[in-house]
């Protein structure tokens, strides 16, 4: 066995290392200024709001997560002639910034760039605008009369400064969802305050300990109940500016009633697409604030609720209050590449993917944010005979999302995760961690340029 | 010689260019203007490098420990056993989690870490672990990651210091032996220290690496979607930097630091131990 072998190689490695050294180090001072004088080289036409890069033929590169693979496939089916490449990626799921880093390398390179990318996050824009990676929609690309078809507001994520850098896959409002028939056996109602629906999980605990009014284990838990509650904590306010406020009354007294419900279990903690929900809570589930996509990665896909079990009602309100308020689960976004060679083919994808009733009409998971193909939409689903009520409610919510809960560079999600979820495992109150979870979000607004008023 | 050109040249391409390169980055601005250490105070200013500093330093003292005392102590064991065929197939089990690539053995752990599907949930139901989230709190990680590497990359060391007891000559043992000493103190007082520049070794790549800690939080970041585990590690931090904030200057800052540390490191353990002295 040779095993002095390698203290010998290192031996010779580290007597040479000082030489090899200087001229490594000579060579990639030639090397950087090759590449960064080569830069300059490039030449484009400027039309549609940004300089074009030479068009060519050639395969159209499409990123998409697993659930938009079929969104994908079925356009290469249905347009045989379209050279398509398509790559599977995590779709940026939970803040993974993966695209994000990708395009960061692909920009050092100056090569690579995706033509069309889905993204599930909806504070893309944030970026890839600044990364010179999203091209402007509304200068040419997209006829305005399609992005007049766009829910209102649904793609306010996708606009800097005026210009478009994004359509909006699907909507993701918060809803009410609820097992209708077990709501009936136990005989009772839906609320319509967030006062009826505490009561109603003190009454569930106490007298069908084990079913469960919701859940708060979530990274997006905050966009579900805080957001809906008109809770500050991220109120978008320019480019690079952010108002937060954890702990105004709004937030706070929402954060009672979770506090309530999570200590008498009728709020489980674990997060509805953890392992432990999946096993031990699936049957149990009585009502569940969630996003316009529950109904389908949820209920359908991931708990396996029978048909004719889940409806949906309005998220409850506060009493007393005025205008209907609801938040928002993220919302895929689909952007085009600045420097697509291929232009005329990524705006034609984006287009049918966007917009077109074949899919987003008819075989699309969530809500789709063109409101023709919604309405579509809400059709295919009510024939499906999967719900049992009829999902006006989801339509309703889809304009009353409030609007002073933005999409900053930093991830929400993220931060909630990694603040207030290990406290709330050790059995503090979120009330309590609102002060940490406020700090956290300055601090990580502030390391990504962002002027934080508090 | 042509051997030795061999891996001189990638060497050089993928040890010392990019380590010149990332030292260019870490005194220029994005520019490619000289800034000096504007970059390594940015990034030192940042909230989350003082405790991601303390994770990896935490980190570090555990995996050092059990690596010496385990990595020695099961070698030893292996090597009492003599060369049996149950000192084979233990030396076959010690290795096989070393033969899984890192990310697939972190996998690995994810299952065995959470009680609803863990082979061992009995176990971990008893330590009075009934979630996922539970046994991911913030306080038992430096713990997780050291187990985590512990069962991937000590199986390795272990060959290797039964391979280097091998070499242990024969006759210094037979006369230990003379001499009345008794197994205990043959470990103790002959091969320890005759396997001494083998676990200093050992130290300087296990230190190395331990300070670039990154697959396991990462993946365990994505497992938990970020509860546990994001910018728990300066190399995670620097990832965030070049990617997230687009800042690879300060990226770069960072490395550096990483590589000095674990250099002088280094370089104390090679000077105090005496490693590269002619035997």
């Amino acid at each position: 066995m040779s095993v002095y072998k390698p203290s010998v190689t290192r031996e010779t490695g580290t007597s040479r290392r000082r030489a090899a050294l200087l001229a490594g180090c000579a060579t990639t001072v030639l090397l950087t200024v090759t590449a960064c004088g080569g830069d300059g080289g490039s030449t484009g036409t400027a039309k549609d709001g940004f300089t074009q890069a030479a068009q060519s033929d050639g395969a159209l590169t499409v990123w998409v997560d697993a659930t938009r693979m079929a969104a994908a496939k079925q356009y290469q089916a249905s347009h045989p002639s379209v050279k398509l490449h398509i790559v599977s990626y995590d779709g940026d799921a939970n803040g993974s910034n993966y695209l994000q880093t990708k395009v960061q390398l692909f920009n050092r390179t100056g090569k690579g760039w995706p033509d069309v990318v889905f993204s599930s996050q909806n504070n893309e824009a944030s970026w890839a605008v600044d990364a010179n990676f999203a091209a402007p929609l509304n200068k040419g690309l997209i006829p305005q009369a399609t992005l007049d078809g766009f829910a209102k507001g649904a793609n306010d994520v996708c606009t800097v400064n005026g210009t478009l850098y994004c359509l909006r896959n699907d909507l993701s409002q918060a809803v009410l969802w609820y097992n209708a028939p077990l709501l009936k056996k136990f005989g009772y109602t839906v609320p319509t305050t967030w006062e009826e629906y505490q009561a109603l999980g003190e009454k569930v605990a106490k007298e069908h300990p084990g079913y469960l009014v919701g859940d708060a284990g979530d990274s997006f838990t905050p966009e579900i109940y805080l957001w809906a509650s008109k809770c500050g904590a991220n109120h978008i306010t320019g480019p690079k500016a952010v108002s937060v406020n954890t702990t105004s009354e709004a937030c706070t007294k929402m954060a009672k009633l979770l506090d309530v419900l999570i200590k008498n279990k009728s709020m489980s903690i674990s997060g509805v697409f953890s392992t432990d929900f999946t096993k031990n809570k699936a049957k149990k589930v009585l009502l569940m604030p969630g996003p316009a996509w529950y109904g389908g990665a949820v209920f359908q896909s991931g708990l396996k609720t029978p048909a004719k079990e889940i409806a949906v009602a309005p998220i409850p309100q506060w009493q007393g209050d005025s205008s209907p308020s609801t938040g928002n689960v993220g919302g895929g976004t689909w952007l085009v590449s600045q420097h697509s060679t291929h232009l005329k083919a990524a705006t034609d994808f984006l287009k049918w993917v966007t917009t077109d009733n074949a899919y987003q009409g008819e075989k699309a998971p969530g809500f789709p944010a063109y409101a023709p193909a919604a309405e579509n939409w809400l059709k295919a689903q009510a024939a499906s005979g999967y719900y049992a009520s009829d999902l006006t409610a989801l339509k309703d919510a889809s304009s009353q999302v409030w609007s002073d809960w933005g999409s900053g560079q930093f991830s929400q999600e993220a931060i909630w995760a990694a603040t207030v979820k290990p406290g709330l495992t050790q059995g503090k109150t979120i009330e309590s961690l609102l002060p940490a979870w406020q700090d956290s979000i300055v601090k990580y607004a502030q390391s990504n340029g962002y002027k934080v008023s508090q | 010689m042509a051997f030795v050109a061999g891996y001189v040249l990638l060497l050089i391409a993928f040890g010392v260019l990019p380590t010149c390169y990332a030292i260019y980055f870490a005194f220029t601005n994005a520019g490619g203007t000289f800034t000096g250490f504007s970059n390594f105070v940015t990034t030192a200013q940042d909230f989350r490098f003082v405790d991601s500093l303390g994770h990896v330093a935490m980190y570090l003292v555990f995996w050092l420990l059990s690596l010496v005392v385990f990595v020695v102590a099961l070698a030893l064991l292996l090597h009492r056993l003599s060369s049996g065929p149950v000192s084979q197939s233990l030396r076959f089990l010690y290795y096989i989690p070393g033969a899984l690539a890192g990310a697939a053995s972190v996998l690995v752990w994810l299952f065995m870490l959470d009680p609803t599907v863990s082979p061992v949930s009995s176990l971990l139901e008893t330590l009075g672990f009934h979630t996922f989230g539970e046994v991911i709190a913030p306080g038992n990680l430096a713990l997780l990651f050291t187990i985590i590497a512990f069962w991937t990359g000590a199986g390795g060391w272990i060959v290797v210091m039964y391979g280097a007891l091998n070499n242990i000559p024969t006759d210094v043992m037979e006369a230990a032996r003379i001499d009345g000493a008794n197994g205990w103190q043959i470990a103790w007082r002959v091969q320890i220290p005759m396997l001494r520049k083998w676990i200093v070794y050992m130290v300087i790549l296990a230190f190395a690496g331990g300070a670039q800690l990154f697959v396991e939080p990462q993946l365990l970041s994505l497992a938990s979607t970020g509860v546990a585990g994001r910018d728990y590690s300066l190399n995670q931090l620097t990832y965030d930097f070049a990617f997230q904030m687009n800042n690879i200057n300060g990226a770069a800052a960072v490395s550096v630091e990483l590589l000095v540390v674990s250099v002088s490191v280094a370089g104390v353990f090679v000077a105090r131990s005496g490693f590269f002295d002619a035997d």
